[in-house]
């Protein structure tokens, strides 16, 4: 006889679209800090891998911070752009952190990371053909299927292209969400990397991207390197501030698209929780003006 | 149903995994720079990546390893077995467990040979951190049992305790080490044995007393009290079985307690 076993009932809070508001990535270190202050008006984010553990410290501290705050779980290491199927246990403990959390948004990324049984800690590139697209759509199917709900995908920072890619990152993106109803993740600091790494114009990008399908923003800071030719190479690094060029694509998009839920990820070089909490503030007064804009001209068309 | 793709299209990753761990391979061929240039320091860019962010990795879960031995030869040391082990989970804080050994057998670190048993430490520190949540045996349990009836007592082992020897005194090494104070000198020759436990939220690491690794490993391993503790007076003469078992409940190393099979 099989018996069903009812799944433990999870108090479903911030379910709904949480809007423009933005949010910044939990840091363990800034716990202290933003318990004292009152609740947040904005979200956190936090790496889905880091919180895979069994217990201890990491759940107590995602726990306090999801009392009074939204979440969204960003998943690093699915693999989803690689060739090989999904490992099976790492996307089950994925669907118990969403179940066990219920976050406001699930996110993960257009790229690799492991291959055969090596896990390689980076978002490694992938090209785009009808054969890695049939691969990806298939890998967000299950994910998907797991979860119970839509993934919004991220787009890549990349540093090299592949000869054998047959159409462009906007092409790409926008047919996985034609074929699997996922939405997207517009990291805009990605955007600005990869423009200036490829020498195309970030704007021509974001013109050509599928901003109806944006559920979520990314902004993040870069560095600054070189390539052989001496061409500047700007490197995803999430080690500092948002650059000026890319908060102003960020005004261009939020202009175009209205206000979608804005994330500031800072992991390295993590500053002091004031210091964070400003740019989240700084991304929010964009939205605020934004929203604005979109209800004075709702008065002036009713 | 699984559609069988064209291998050619799909054999990117084949390609481009080899030489992120390996700075002797040339970076591969169908990834370029800006109109169709070699990818050259593009795709060292990875290859950075995946170095750096893994050593980063080694250093987070060996902190007092480093302290020790600086950062500069911590990180040559941690590259090697990086180049050597890759992360099998993308679960970072399961990775470096081959490390203590690797730190044994590392040639430049022979005269420090309490650093392996401190990464040992170290490692189950972190283990310990990440285990799951479990309520410690409380004290009053044990002193309600019938004295007869001890010796076939059998205790089951908290879901974060675990234990490490050692024939030098990697705890109080550990323990100097694991905070920026600075460290007064210490006899490593002396050995010390580490009970590790997280009774809530916080990890404590405790010395052992002469016979406790014995005796606390053969408890957490499901032997009855009578047999571990006559285990423990083999290794020790000087064991102590009412402070030992005192001190294992205080430290939260159990959860529930049983009987054994009296057969």
């Amino acid at each position: 006889m099989i018996t069903a076993t009812k799944p433990a009932t999870v108090p479903l809070r911030f379910s709904l679209p949480i809007g423009g508001i933005a949010g910044a990535s939990f840091k363990p270190e800034h716990l202290a800090a933003i318990l004292e202050a009152a609740p947040q008006a904005g979200f956190f984010e936090v790496h889905a891998e880091n919180y895979m553990g069994a217990g201890g410290a990491p759940h107590r501290a995602l726990e306090a911070v999801r009392r009074d705050h939204p979440l969204s779980l960003h998943g690093v290491c699915m693999s989803i752009g690689g060739p090989q199927p999904l490992d099976k246990t790492h996307l089950a403990r994925f669907r118990s952190l969403v179940a066990r959390y219920q976050p406001a948004l699930v996110s993960e990324h257009l790229a690799w990371s492991t291959h055969e049984t090596s896990f390689f800690n980076d978002l490694l590139p992938l090209p785009y053909t009808e054969a890695t697209l049939a691969c990806v759509c298939d890998h967000i199917d299950e994910v998907q299927e797991a979860i119970r709900r839509p993934l919004l995908l991220e787009n890549p920072s990349t540093y090299v292209t592949f000869r054998q890619s047959t159409m462009n990152e906007t092409d790409f993106l926008r047919a996985i969400t034609a074929r699997t109803g996922c939405g997207l993740l517009l990291d805009v600091n990605n955007v600005f990397v990869s423009a200036t790494n490829h020498g195309y114009s970030a704007l021509d990008y974001l013109g050509d991207f599928p901003l109806a399908h944006v559920e979520e923003i990314h902004l993040a800071g870069h560095a600054e390197q070189a390539d052989d030719d001496g061409n500047l190479l700007l490197i995803d690094s999430h080690d500092g501030p948002v650059a000026d060029a890319v908060w102003k694509l960020y005004e261009i998009i939020v202009a175009r698209r209205g206000p979608v839920p804005t994330l500031i990820e800072w992991d390295s070089k993590i500053p002091e929780w004031p210091v964070l909490r400003a740019e989240a503030a700084a991304a929010q007064a964009i939205l605020d003006r934004c929203r604005t804009v979109t209800e004075t001209d709702d008065r002036r068309a009713a | 149903m699984i559609a069988v793709r064209p291998e050619a299209d799909l054999g990117f990753a084949a390609a481009f995994a080899p030489p992120l761990l390996d700075p002797a391979r040339d970076a591969p061929t169908d990834v370029t720079g800006r109109n169709g240039k070699p990818a050259g320091r593009r795709y060292d860019v990875y290859r950075n990546n995946v170095t750096v962010s893994l050593i980063d990795a080694l250093a987070a879960i060996y902190p007092a390893v480093q302290r020790i031995t600086g950062t500069d030869f911590f990180r040559a040391m941690a590259r090697f077995h990086v180049r050597n082990t890759l992360p099998i989970s993308p679960l970072l804080f399961d990775y470096g467990r081959d490390f203590p050994d690797f730190v044994a057998n590392y040639a430049h670190a022979k005269d420090m040979p309490w650093l392996a048993d401190v990464a040992r430490i170290e490692r189950a520190w972190l283990d310990a951190y990440h285990a799951a949540d479990a309520l410690p045996l409380p004290p009053a349990r044990l002193s309600a049992i019938a004295l007869e009836r001890l010796g076939d007592l059998v205790l089951t082992p908290h879901p974060a305790a675990r234990i490490v020897r050692s024939q030098y005194a990697a705890v109080t090494i550990f323990a100097a080490n694991r905070d920026s104070a600075p460290a007064a000198r210490i006899d490593a020759s002396t050995p010390e044995d580490a009970l590790i436990t997280r009774a809530e939220f916080e990890v404590v690491v405790r010395h052992l007393p002469p016979g406790g690794a014995v005796f606390a490993a053969s408890l957490m391993s499901g032997e009855p009290l009578g047999v571990s503790a006559m285990a423990a007076f083999d290794a020790s003469a000087e064991f102590d079985i009412a402070a030992n078992i005192a001190g294992l409940i205080a430290a939260g190393a159990f959860t529930s307690i049983a009987f054994g099979d009296p057969a």
